[in-house]
C-alpha cells in the first residue's frame, strides 16, 4: 500500500508542502470541532460525571460483568470456530467430489446458508433448541442461547470456509495435481495429500480472520438473550444507569481483540507465502458477507 | 402446512421484506458516499487524513455491528436524547440506517483501496503529466478505474449489508427477521415452514446480488 500511495501523488514542492499544512491544519480543527461537540453534548445530558465512568472501570464491573461476558463470548467463538473448520473441510471437501450429486448437494447447502442472515439462523436456532430439544431433556432450556449461537456460527462460517477450501484448492498451480496424478496418486489422495493441506495452509490467515468475523457476529447471541461480552455491559449499564460508558468499554475490547487477531493475520500471510503454491493474503471480509469473491 | 397460508394473510411479510431493501438502499447510498470519502483520504498526499481513514477503517471494522446499532439506540438516543424526528418509528428508521451506513463505510473504504491496487502506477503518473493536481487526478483517471476493479469486493459489500440489515431488529425496526420472531413465537408449531419462507426470501434476494456482481465485474473489468 505505501509504495501505491505513493505514486498517487509527487514529492511535495514548496507550494504542494503550504497546502499540505494547511489541509493537516484544517483537518486537526475539524476533528477538534467534533471532539469539542461530543463532549458538549456529553456534559449536556451529564454522561461525563465521573462516577458513571469510574463504575464503568471498576474491579467490580471487570470481575463480575466484563471478564464473565468475555469468557462467553471467547468459549462460544473458539467452540464455533473449531465446529465451523469441520463443516466446512466436510463440505468443502465434498464440493470438489467427483461424483456430482455430491457437489451439487453440498453446493446447494453451502450456498443457502452463506445467503440466510445469522440473525435469522440464530432466531430460528433459538426456538429449536427452546422448544423442540430442550423438552426432550437433551440440553437445559437455559443453554437454548448458547446452542443457538454456536450452530448459527458454525452453519454460515462453516459454509464460507468450505468455499475457502474450494477455492484454495482451485487456486492452487495445476502443476501440484498433474504431479500427484503422475506418482500414481487417486483423486482423492491428491486432494487428501497434497491439494488439500496446501490449500489449508493458504487459508490459515483467512481463518484468522474469520475468527474476527467469528467473534464479531457472536454479539448478535445479544438479541437472543445469549449472556456474553454485549448482553453483561448492558446489563451492567442498566444496573448504574451508565450504559453509554460500558457499551463504550464493551465496544473497546471488541476492538482490541479483533485488531490484533487482524495484525496476526496479516503477519501469518508473510510468513506461510514461502510454504504453498496458493495465495496467502487474508480475505478482509465483512461480518456475515461472503468471504470471497461470490462463486 | 396447516394453517400456514393463513400467515400469510395475518402478517406482512412482503412489508418487512420491503423493510429490508429500504434499509440496504438508503445505508448503500450512506456507506458508499463515506466510504468513498475514507478512501481518497487514505490515498491522499495529506498525512492527517490518511491517518483519519486509517483509524475509522481499524476501529469500525473491529467492532461488532450489533455494539454500534445499540450504542446508537440505548447510547445516543438513550442518553444523549439525539432525536431526528418525532415520529417514533422513523426515528428509529434513521438511526439503523445511520448505524448500517458507519459500519459498512469502512469496508467500502477497503473495497475501493483494494480497487486502487488495481489502477496501474503509469495512469497516475500519465495524469500528473498532463498537469492534473491530486484531487482532479483522483476523481477523472484513477477512482473511475479503481471502482470498475472494485466491483467484485463492493458487490460483496452490497450482500453483507443486505444481510445485515436484519441487525436493525436490534433497534426495533419492523423487518423480516424481527417478523419472523414474532411469527415462531406465536406458531411455534409452523416454526421450520416459518424458517424456511423468510430464509428463501433473503435467498431470493442475496443470490442474484451475486450473479449480478459476478456478471457486472466481467463486464466493466478494465481491459489491459
Amino acid at each position: 500500500m505505501r509504495t501505491q500511495a505513493t505514486v498517487l501523488f509527487d514529492a511535495p514542492g514548496p507550494r504542494a508542502r503550504r497546502n499540505i499544512l494547511l489541509s493537516n491544519a484544517a483537518a486537526l480543527v475539524v476533528v477538534l470541532v467534533i471532539v469539542v461537540l461530543v463532549l458538549i453534548q456529553l456534559n449536556e445530558q451529564d454522561q461525563l460525571a465521573p462516577e458513571k465512568w469510574a463504575n464503568a472501570l471498576n474491579a467490580n464491573a471487570w470481575a463480575n460483568y466484563y471478564l464473565p461476558g468475555l469468557k462467553f463470548t471467547l468459549q462460544a467463538s473458539g467452540i464455533a470456530v473449531v465446529t465451523a473448520m469441520v463443516f466446512g473441510l466436510i463440505f468443502g471437501f465434498m464440493r470438489l467430489a467427483p461424483f456430482g450429486p455430491i457437489r451439487w448437494i453440498a453446493g446447494v447447502v453451502v450456498e443457502f446458508f452463506r445467503a440466510v442472515p445469522v440473525l435469522v439462523m440464530m432466531f430460528f436456532l433459538y426456538f429449536f433448541f427452546s422448544r423442540i430439544v430442550a423438552p426432550s431433556g437433551l440440553i437445559a432450556s437455559a443453554d437454548a442461547a448458547y446452542y443457538g449461537v454456536i450452530v448459527g456460527l458454525t452453519v454460515y462460517n462453516g459454509a464460507v470456509i468450505a468455499e475457502l477450501v474450494r477455492s484454495g484448492v482451485k487456486s492452487l498451480p495445476k502443476g501440484q495435481r498433474e504431479a500427484a496424478a503422475a506418482v500414481g496418486m487417486t483423486n482423492n489422495q491428491s486432494l487428501r495429500l497434497v491439494e488439500v493441506p496446501q490449500a489449508l495452509t493458504a487459508m490459515l490467515p483467512s481463518l484468522l480472520s474469520q475468527f474476527v468475523v467469528i467473534i464479531k457476529d457472536s454479539a448478535l447471541g445479544y438479541l437472543i438473550g445469549f449472556y456474553e461480552l454485549l448482553q453483561y455491559s448492558r446489563q451492567l449499564g442498566s444496573g448504574y444507569s451508565n450504559i453509554l460508558q460500558t457499551l463504550v468499554v464493551a465496544a473497546l475490547i471488541f476492538i482490541v481483540i479483533n485488531f490484533i487477531l487482524t495484525w496476526l493475520a496479516s503477519k501469518l500471510a508473510g510468513r506461510l507465502s514461502s510454504r504453498t503454491g496458493g495465495d496467502t493474503a487474508p480475505v478482509t471480509s465483512t461480518t456475515m458477507g461472503p468471504a470471497l469473491s461470490v462463486r | 402446512m396447516n394453517g400456514f397460508l393463513e400467515l400469510f394473510a395475518e402478517y406482512d411479510i412482503i412489508g418487512a421484506f420491503w423493510m429490508n431493501i429500504r434499509l440496504t438502499i438508503l445505508a448503500a447510498i450512506g456507506s458508499f458516499a463515506l466510504g468513498t470519502v475514507l478512501a481518497v483520504f487514505r490515498i491522499s498526499p495529506v498525512g492527517s487524513l490518511r491517518a483519519i481513514g486509517t483509524s475509522y477503517v481499524n476501529v469500525v471494522r473491529n467492532t461488532p455491528l450489533t455494539i454500534i446499532m445499540v450504542l446508537g439506540v440505548l447510547a445516543v438516543w438513550g442518553q444523549l436524547k439525539i432525536t431526528f424526528s418525532s415520529d417514533f418509528e422513523l426515528n428509529f428508521f434513521i438511526y439503523a440506517v445511520i448505524a448500517l451506513s458507519i459500519y459498512h463505510a469502512a469496508f467500502v473504504c477497503e473495497a475501493i483501496r483494494s480497487g486502487v491496487n488495481t489502477v496501474p502506477q503509469g495512469q497516475a503518473e500519465a495524469a500528473r503529466a498532463i498537469g492534473l493536481s491530486f484531487l482532479p487526478a483522483a476523481r477523472v483517471v484513477v477512482l473511475p478505474q479503481a471502482l470498475r476493479g472494485a466491483i467484485t469486493p463492493l458487490g460483496n459489500t452490497l450482500i453483507a449489508l443486505t444481510k445485515n440489515t436484519t441487525v436493525a431488529a436490534a433497534a426495533s425496526v419492523a423487518e423480516a427477521s424481527g417478523l419472523m420472531k414474532t411469527m415462531i413465537e406465536f406458531n411455534p408449531n409452523l416454526m421450520v415452514s416459518i424458517f424456511l419462507t423468510i430464509a428463501i426470501g433473503f435467498c431470493i434476494i442475496v443470490i442474484p446480488m451475486g450473479l449480478l456482481t459476478t456478471w457486472l465485474s466481467d463486464k466493466l473489468a478494465v481491459a489491459r
